[in-house]
């Protein structure tokens, strides 16, 4: 395939998922096994092109636009539809492909109750449309449209096959994201009348930029940021997270820790920095300042849980305060150190909810005071695999979690664009706290390690037969467990694919 | 003065249908009567021909009373294809329901004779005309189950109301009149531009005209009959009243706002604008309360009055507005065309579900997805939709809202998109709370086996199509509506 001209191929594999989603809803319900064989299909077979669409990219010039779609689409508004992928954009896409194949294949055996495979990877389906979408739509319309697709079918997955308190975890986190959501409709609808170019072509709009006063573009960036940081989500806008994540189903939780939340860290690269540098300018020491809140917030709320789901859930809210700490430093470093951690982040957490699911499989709960402890001696392998990614989550050389942080803290040390002219000192009091952020992480991670993996298991647990890590959670975690590996050791992976964009876009916020 | 028949062509098919069914009644015995409704249907489809046939021309008859151009073709489709579907969710309920078929149909189509001539209407007195051919038969329709007390009261509370704000609207009317001189909306525009158009006694009359409207679009305060008329009235009137009698409200509004009292919209702008806020946080609060689905959709058609007030909120006077102007007007044309779709549809599954077991509690509709899932998806869609979730066109309607908002950003607009958005959220609440139960309750025991029949189906079915492909190409109406502009300001 030629970069320049295979468009067809992303538009195929970005909508590829929806047409299966269609598929499966033909077939009939009581084909219970061959809906779920046939999910794995299709994800397999997107995932494919995607392998297929990723070897072809042009890895010389990742600052520009590859397979390139652009065609008119509502010619009353201009808005077109215009697809495309380049180094921000493909670690991203690349996830959103293989993390939805890994939830088709462990899904094959086992799935919440009320069961209804078809309606499950159908919604899975459409939602990995949805976020596929929002990586390679450069026209803010389009983006606005398949940001909100993801909302409906999560609302389901939440509300059907969650936990106790799902009527309340999904009704919160619909109506919270469409709030933010909105206000970030808003911005769009007045950068675009305020640059009066008729167009909403991210890459014009940003090459335009920057619009308006200064006034104007405070103004506009509250509005995406309030859009934005929603998801990602930063404290303290994070109350919706800890909710959705516990009570949604494994795969739920996988594809919000592993794809939705990198949405919000994605927009604010992608849309809000260059679009509007002033006044990303502005905010970004509030910025920084909310990310460290919620890197110690997070850090302090996992230390009170009881429940492994929701510690997982909570740290997440620390780390992607990592994330939102390197976009603050607004330097070269900070947003590639940003878009690393994202993706590790997806990684990582992404198998931590994986494995938080089978341990309520196995448990029948998720009560560390229950479990009690032992679980390296009861299920030896599966103690080994949480050990192997918790140490990852915390940070440590070697992993995947490493890079992300480190350099989030190294980029903001010495913030560009100025602002190490008037906040050095406050940058440098947020690397302090970010850092003490990282003794806690490890402190929290170390604590539930030794509370459920060491000493002997309880005498409630002894004589019960727990299955040790089963055939089909070897197949599906395994790329994830390499995954966390080969980032670790090589994140040029990363790094390199990213490295040319994030010039390009330094090049937008620098005017 | 020649009369132009061909721009009054829809009109007049329109009343021969009309009159033909009213025939028809007379003529056909027993199950035989409920050919009426195909007949009605066929009527329908010649007079859309003729109203196709008018797009892209501008005629002009009965002096300047009576204006056809591409504004007035479309708001006429928007009330053909309602016509149209409103026939398709009527058939069996009446059919079914022995009522009056003759009468049921040939009011409707009466009603809609009075909503086809409001968007073409220049002229006080026509648009008078056109508001009351409107009413007078939906107060008869309200109350068209003669035995229920339930539809009396709707069909008396209905009329009681509606005669006295249009009395007032009338006496607002005649007051213009002779301020002005004229009756003519282009020269009472011009007469209160070149004259004292501070009168203060000017001001009072074209707020009464505007109550008059507000009680039709059932803009809080005015709302009061709504939730019980629709309550009351048999469903697919229910539906006609608040889609297509609200929509007829809206032509009629734009067209004195926007054409008549344009040099005025500065005294009434913040005035609707207000109105606009409180009718959409009224409406989403008390909706949020409803334990019945019709009177949580009449409470939430309320609410949507409110958002489609929100542009003429936005409104202003002079020469330079015309882009304001014109994008308000459009956002309200847009909003109208997709509500009738979404909310037409929602009535159906109602009718569907209600039609044979008379039931209409929201806890009812709990585990339709596994009685019907082809009813739960769509009722899903429509509510989506209703409050503004892609792939639907409930997005593009808001987003034509707050589009409009941004044109020309100034505080009132900020203050009216922040109700917007604040709304849309509200709204969700309990749209989702519907989508809930269709999904993730248990049916309880006993509930029977629900056949919505046909003619029933295909219109949810065209309905629910026709929101999710305008969801995802909005171009097939924004291509029309924005080439539409009624303001011939100036």
């Amino acid at each position: 395939m030629d970069p320049n001209t295979a468009g067809w191929a992303l538009v195929v594999a970005l909508f590829l998922p929806l047409v299966g989603a269609g598929l499966l809803a033909l077939m009939p319900a009581s084909m219970d096994r061959q809906i779920r064989l046939a999910a794995v299909g299709i994800t397999a077979v997107a995932f494919a092109l995607v392998v297929a669409i990723t070897a072809s990219f042009d890895f010389g010039r990742t600052g520009e636009l590859q397979f390139v779609t652009d065609v008119g689409w509502i010619t009353a508004i201009d808005a077109r539809f215009i697809v495309a992928i380049d180094g921000i954009s493909m670690p991203l896409f690349f996830l959103t492909y293989l993390l939805p194949l890994l939830c088709a294949i462990y899904t094959t055996k086992n799935l919440p109750a009320p069961g209804k495979p078809k309606a499950f990877l159908g919604l899975m389906l459409m939602l990995q449309t949805g976020m596929a979408g929002t990586f390679v739509a450069f026209d803010l319309i389009l983006f606005f449209i398949f940001w909100e697709l993801v909302l409906v079918p999560m609302f389901f997955m939440i509300g059907m096959w969650g936990g106790p308190r799902r009527d309340y975890a999904s009704v919160k986190f619909f109506l919270y994201t469409l709030f933010g959501s909105v206000f970030m409709l808003i911005a769009f609808l007045a950068i675009y009348f305020q640059a009066g170019a008729e167009t909403w072509s991210i890459q014009e709009l940003s090459a335009m930029a920057p619009f308006g006063s200064s006034t104007f573009q405070t103004w506009a960036f509250l509005g995406m940021f309030l859009g934005f940081a929603i998801k990602v989500p930063m404290w303290p806008f994070h109350t919706w997270l800890p909710d959705a994540h516990t009570e949604a189903p494994t795969i739920g939780s996988v594809l919000l820790a592993g794809v939705l939340l990198k949405m919000g860290t994605y927009g604010f690269v992608r849309i809000a920095l260059p679009l509007l540098p002033e006044g990303a300018l502005r905010f970004a020491p509030i910025i920084g300042v909310l990310a460290v809140i919620g890197i110690i917030y997070g850090s302090l709320c996992c230390l009170a849980q009881t429940d492994v789901k929701r510690l997982i859930a909570f740290s997440s809210v620390g780390h992607m305060g990592f994330v939102m700490l390197g976009i603050a430093a607004m330097n070269e470093a900070g947003i590639q150190a940003a878009l690393f951690g994202n993706i590790a982040h997806g990684v990582i957490t992404g198998m931590l909810f994986f494995l938080a699911g089978s341990l309520h499989d196995r448990y029948h709960t998720r009560e560390i005071a229950v479990i009690g402890g032992g679980m390296l001696k009861k299920i030896p392998k599966y103690g080994v695999m949480l050990t192997y990614v918790a140490i990852a989550s915390l940070g440590l050389p070697g992993l995947a979690g490493f890079w992300g942080e480190f350099t989030a803290m190294w980029a903001a040390i010495n913030p560009g664009l100025g602002l190490a002219d008037d906040f050095q000192g406050l940058y440098l009091v947020l690397v302090v706290f970010a850092a003490i952020g990282t003794v806690l992480t490890a402190a929290y991670f170390l604590w539930l390690l030794q509370r459920i993996n060491l000493g002997e298991p309880p005498a409630q647990w002894a004589d019960e037969p727990l299955d040790d890590v089963k055939t089909i959670e070897w197949v599906s975690w395994t790329p994830l467990l390499l995954l966390v590996l080969a980032l670790g050791i090589f994140p040029v992976l990363v790094f390199g694919v990213q490295d040319g964009a994030v010039s390009v876009l330094m090049g937008y916020l620098a005017g | 003065m020649p009369i132009d028949f061909i721009a009054i062509m829809p009109e007049i098919v329109l009343t021969v249908t009309a009159l033909l069914v009213l025939a028809a009644d007379l003529a056909l015995r027993g199950d035989a009567k409920q050919l009426v409704n195909p007949l009605a249907t066929f009527g329908t489809l010649i007079a859309i021909g003729f109203t196709v046939f008018l797009w892209g021309d501008e005629r002009t008859t009965f002096g300047t009373m009576f204006v056809v151009d591409a504004y007035a073709v479309v708001f006429k489709l928007v009330f053909l294809v309602a016509l149209l579907a409103i026939l398709g969710i009527s058939w069996r309920f009446f059919a079914e329901g022995r009522y009056f078929q003759g009468e049921y149909y040939f009011l409707l189509l009466t009603s809609f004779i009075g909503m086809v001539l409001m968007p073409s209407a220049r002229d006080l007195l026509l648009l008078f005309v056109a508001l009351e051919t409107v009413s007078i038969p939906a107060f008869v329709m309200a109350g068209l189950r003669k035995r229920d007390l339930y539809s009396s009261e709707a069909a008396l509370k209905f009329f009681i109301i509606g005669v006295l704000s249009v009395a007032l609207m009338l006496f607002g009317m005649s007051m213009v009149y002779g301020f002005t001189g004229t009756t003519d909306l282009v020269g009472i525009a011009e007469a209160i531009r070149a004259g004292d158009a501070d009168v203060p006694l000017l001001l009072g009359s074209v707020m009464l005209v505007i109550v008059g409207f507000g009680f039709k679009v059932s803009a809080v305060p005015f709302h009061f009959w709504a939730p019980d008329t629709y309550a009351g009235s048999p469903m697919p009137v229910a539906a006609m009243l608040a889609v297509a009698s609200k929509a007829a409200g809206f032509a009629g509004l734009i067209a004195i706002a926007f054409v008549a009292f344009e040099p005025l919209a500065e005294v009434w702008a913040p005035v609707l604008g207000v109105i606009a806020i409180l009718t959409m946080t009224l409406g989403n609060l008390i909706a949020l309360q409803q334990r019945d689905l019709i009177r949580l959709l009449a409470y939430s058609s309320v609410a949507q009055a409110g958002y489609m007030l929100v542009p003429f909120g936005l409104a202003r006077s002079g020469s330079d507005a015309i882009a304001v102007n014109d994008a308000a007007v459009q956002a309200v044309l847009f909003y109208l065309a997709a509500y009738a779709v979404m909310n037409i549809g929602a009535f159906g599954v109602a009718i569907a579900v209600n039609r044979r077991t008379g039931l209409r509690s929201i806890a009812d509709y709990a585990g339709l997805s596994a009685r019907s899932p082809l009813l739960a998806l769509a009722l899903t869609v429509f509510l989506l939709s209703l409050g503004g979730a892609p792939p639907t066109v409930g997005l593009w309607a808001k987003f034509a809202i707050l589009e409009a908002i941004t044109v020309d950003v100034t505080a009132f607009g900020v203050v009216l998109g922040s109700f917007v958005v604040i709304n849309s959220v509200i709204a969700f609440f309990y749209y989702l709370k519907v989508v809930k139960t269709l999904w993730m309750d248990e049916a309880r025991e006993g509930l029977p086996t629900l056949q919505p029949g046909f003619n029933l189906s295909a219109v949810v079915v065209v309905l629910m199509v026709g929101t999710v492909v305008l969801g995802v190409l909005p171009g097939l109406i924004t291509d029309f509506t924005s080439i539409t502009s009624v303001l011939a300001t100036g």
